[in-house]
């Protein structure tokens, strides 16, 4: 048996009000290629989060052990300097500096005084060459492909002289070629005695390129899986990764479904920089008077830009598509469109795109239909109190007045603020992006309540999450989407986490 | 009062608290000299322009500590129009304040312009404005001096020279008694507003303030407007420049705080793309901004020409350094978001009385730009630390 290179031990991290990882214990050895599998928010990236020193010692608790030293990083560098590299989803490089420039960022040859570009660019060279890149590392990062810009990720980690790599979702960006390559990489850099550790949704690139499979939900490790010894298929794979009861969590109530109300045919979006991204991808979906319409899919898959082109074309470019509200086709220019046609977007991002923490609960409330409270643009102040403390009541919003600043709100609440502010714009339709997204499990329940009383009184939700068991608690109807096309629709009842799973699994491997 | 409540009040009256002791200070070493009436009535009328342009900076601020550094320039820019127009060329005074006014205008949607709707940082294309009116002040005026000594309606109207003040109607008494009503009636109207306020919110069945504080309140700023009109009574009464910044004073703090526009100011520069997502033209709310700045720069330049009944190409130099300190010092947040027009005059004020009570104790010159710069300063980095809970040391 090979040496262990990495022990984590009893690692258990919580953040204010979550407990993200509970006693997980990990075991790498060295010379290996182990896969992290897990849904969205099982833990995997905090667990990584927690080896390479974003969240330093002292933050968790546990040990870490690597090459048979405890471990008390402070910080990236710290982690670093022992050979621990991390690669992001979100790629860290900047657009505008060459390969070279970003390889050696933070790392830069030469002494404190002057950079030795001729040593930059010849050692850029060699590790381009060693990661198969055949680009002029003098070649600015936005001008070559997210395939190449993740291959630079890659040589960047060696040029720190890299031990153990971490590649957090490698290929969620990458089409099937590129994807192929990377993992061979990998396989390559196994044989030449490198450690990697892979987090992946992609269960068959898992097992084509994995020695060993750790399985986390709920912040947990559930199982290691090895390879030549465990059943490595993805039908194993995902019971390992769902199996959990579904039980009350979720408020019922009486289905009353109507009339179409909204309806989206052939709808294409690209990215907003990147022009020849196609984010979006002919799109069709309808959903109806009274119901909760769930869309699924994994982070990444194009259903936040597919509801934000909705909602007045406020992402991507090139817009195409038909949008049908109420029987009658409609163009949406802008968000104030948008919202005289009586639709509402509440966003995934509360804190970036929703509210403005620095103003009370009551300004943020009626932010979006100060209209409905003044006269000749003069604002009723009184009127405007009173429908804050009409919603904080409704919403049973915990707040000592709604003169509370936003920002010292809990996440449960600042999300139920955010839901009356765009309640207040009295929509039709309400497409809820992650909801219940960072809150608390009670504060979750009142969420699934509001949602209920809204198609209760006959508003269509559209409700797009990444937390399986609350499209198949909440929906009536579910849609799968993946990689920016909508792969699956199902009916709430009929509906199972495998199924979803599959669905999402087996579109991916149709794209190959 | 708890500790806490306490702490709440001295953060919310700060800079008053400030004001209050800094006078205090000033008014101890000068021996009482910063409080005689003349040097009120001179606090007022020096400071008229900072007044003006500081309301104006506030909006651009509030958008997200967005400055304008133009408006030094425009100042003497449409000052110098003013002159050549009513001294050179005969101009009627009504066209000549509607063309400034105009010009004021124009630069402001041609600044705006650029800021709101191509997006070239603020900074810059202000940056270019300080150089572009600045260059034309000097081509309008030829590099001379022009005297506007005798467009005397003029000058008396935007309170220049010597006899700028509102008249006393019982012109026997040594205190000015059209003062001393004025202060009177705007203290009634204050109070029965405040009293309707009430009135109207108890009959709708809202909270109300409690009574006591209330009335304190109430009690409070009616001394002080009292106190303010006699000691201007005492001298010549109210100088004509005290209306124009009471009406923008006025003006601006009501559309600041009741009305749509003013509350999408504070929302862009709260959360831009919140904003944008609630179906607000942050493009236009910028642009806004901007144009309004234009228009107030021209009103300042007509007080300063007024004042100095003259234009020069050198007028208005740092009067973009004195709105802008003015805002920091009042409370506006430098990334924007937070500021209100009651808060930046108290800033103006303050800086006004460390100016006058300075010169009045014969400090030297240099000294004071230093006094005030450490002023600024310290301004703002209490407002930056104490929002980080008191931790000077930002950690990353």
């Amino acid at each position: 048996m090979a040496k262990i290179l990495l022990e984590m031990k009893n690692i258990t991290k919580t953040f204010p009000g979550v407990k993200a990882l509970d006693n997980v214990n990990l075991q790498v050895e060295e010379g290996e290629i182990h896969a992290l599998v897990g849904e969205n928010g099982a833990g995997k990236s905090t667990l990584m989060n927690v080896l390479s020193g974003i969240y330093p010692f002292g933050t968790y608790e546990g040990d870490i052990i690597y090459d048979g030293n405890v471990c008390r990083f402070n910080e990236i560098k710290d982690s670093e300097a022992k050979g621990i590299v991390i690669i992001h989803q979100e790629l860290a490089l900047i657009p505008y500096m060459t390969i070279g420039e970003n390889m050696f960022l933070g790392n830069e040859r030469g002494n404190k005084y002057k950079i030795n570009w001729n040593e930059t660019y010849n050692e850029a060279g060699k590790l381009l060459q060693t990661v198969g890149l055949h680009e002029n590392p003098r070649t600015l990062i936005k001008d070559i492909g997210v395939g190449k810009q993740q291959l630079v990720e890659i040589a960047k980690a060696l040029a720190k002289k890299a031990k153990l790599l971490i590649l957090d979702e490698p290929t969620a960006s990458l089409n099937e070629t590129d994807s192929k390559a990377l993992l061979d990489l990998l396989l390559k850099f196994k044989e030449q005695g490198m450690t990697s550790i892979i987090i992946s949704h992609k269960l068959n690139e898992v097992s084509y390129v994995a020695d060993k499979i750790t399985v986390i939900r709920d912040g947990a490790t559930i199982e290691t899986l090895e390879k030549n010894k465990d059943d490595f298929s993805e039908s194993r794979i995902i019971k390992g990764m769902v199996g959990r009861e579904l039980s009350d969590r979720f408020p019922k109530r009486e289905k009353n479904i109507g009339e179409t109300m909204i309806e989206v045919k052939d709808w294409n979006v690209y990215h907003p920089l990147y022009a020849e991204r196609k984010v979006v991808d002919s799109v069709n979906f309808y959903a109806r008077k009274g119901e909760v319409l769930g869309i699924s899919g994994l982070m990444g898959a194009g259903r936040t830009e597919l509801a934000m082109s909705l909602f007045g074309k406020s992402y991507g470019q090139n817009i195409s598509g038909k949008l049908i509200l109420k029987g009658k086709e409609v163009v949406l220019d802008s968000v104030q469109d948008a919202i005289k046609n009586r639709l509402a977007y509440v966003t995934e991002d509360r804190k970036g795109n929703g509210l403005i923490l620095s103003n009370p609960i009551k300004i943020n409330t009626t932010l979006a239909n100060l209209d409905s409270i003044s006269k000749h643009t003069v604002i009723d102040k009184d009127k405007e109190y009173q429908i804050a403390e009409e919603y904080k009541v409704k919403l049973k919003t915990k707040c000592p007045s709604v003169e509370q600043n936003v920002g010292n709100l809990s996440g449960g609440n600042q999300q139920k603020v955010l839901l009356a502010k765009w309640m207040f714009a009295n929509p039709d339709i309400l497409i809820l992006d992650e909801p219940t997204r960072g809150i608390d499990v009670g504060a979750k329940y009142e969420i699934y309540c509001i949602i209920n009383q809204l198609v209760a009184e006959g508003k269509t939700v559209i409700m797009i999450s990444s937390e399986l068991p609350e499209i198949l608690g909440m929906c009536d109807r579910i849609y799968v989407m993946n990689e920016g096309k909508m792969v699956g629709e199902v009916e709430g009842e009929k509906a199972s986490q495998e199924l979803i799973m599959s669905m999402i699994l087996q579109s991916g491997r149709k794209g190959a | 009062m708890n500790k806490g409540k306490s702490i709440e009040f001295i953060k919310k009256y700060t800079m008053i608290i400030m004001l209050i002791l800094i006078t205090a200070f000033f008014a101890w070493r000068t021996g009482g000299a910063i409080l005689l009436p003349m040097n009120v009535s001179s606090l007022i009328s020096q400071n008229a322009y900072v007044f003006i342009l500081a309301t104006g900076m506030l909006l651009c601020i509030l958008t997200g500590g967005n400055i304008d550094l133009s408006v030094g320039s425009v100042v003497c820019f449409v000052g110098a129009i003013g002159a050549v127009l009513m001294a050179n060329m005969k101009v009627n005074i009504v066209v000549a304040i509607l063309v400034m006014l105009l010009v004021g205008i124009a630069i402001g949607a041609w600044q705006g312009f650029w800021i709101a709707f191509v997006r070239i940082p603020p900074f810059i294309v202000t940056l270019a404005g300080m150089l572009i009116f600045r260059g034309l002040s000097n081509v309008v005026l030829d590099g001379l001096t022009i005297s506007i000594k005798d467009c005397t309606t003029f000058v008396n109207l935007f309170g220049g020279g010597a006899n700028c003040y509102i008249p006393n109607f019982a012109s026997d008494t040594s205190l000015n008694m059209t003062c001393m009503v004025a202060g009177i009636i705007a203290m009634i109207i204050y109070i029965l507003t405040q009293i309707n306020g009430r009135v109207q919110k108890q009959k709708k069945g809202y909270e109300t303030e409690k009574t006591v504080p209330m009335v304190l309140k109430m009690v409070v700023i009616s001394a002080v407007i009292l106190l303010f009109t006699y000691k201007l009574a005492q001298h010549k009464g109210i100088p004509t420049v005290l209306i124009w910044v009471l009406i923008v004073i006025m003006v601006y703090g009501y559309i600041t705080s009741n009305t749509t526009i003013g509350r999408y100011f504070y929302a862009v520069g709260g959360n831009e793309k919140a904003t944008k997502l609630s179906g607000i033209n942050t493009n236009k709310v910028y642009f806004l901004a901007y144009l309004n700045m234009g228009f107030l720069s021209a009103l300042a330049g007509m007080v300063t020409i007024a004042r100095m009944t003259s234009a020069q190409p050198t007028y208005g130099q740092n009067y973009e350094m004195d709105a802008i300190a003015s805002c920091f010092i009042g409370g506006a947040s430098a990334y924007g978001g937070i500021g209100t027009v009651p808060g930046v005059i108290v800033g103006a004020v303050l800086m006004g009385v460390i100016n006058l009570g300075m010169s009045l104790m014969g400090v030297d010159q240099n000294m004071q730009k230093v006094v005030k710069g450490l002023v600024l300063l310290a301004a703002v980095i209490f407002d930056v630390v104490s929002k980080r809970g008191g931790k000077l040391i930002s950690k990353n």
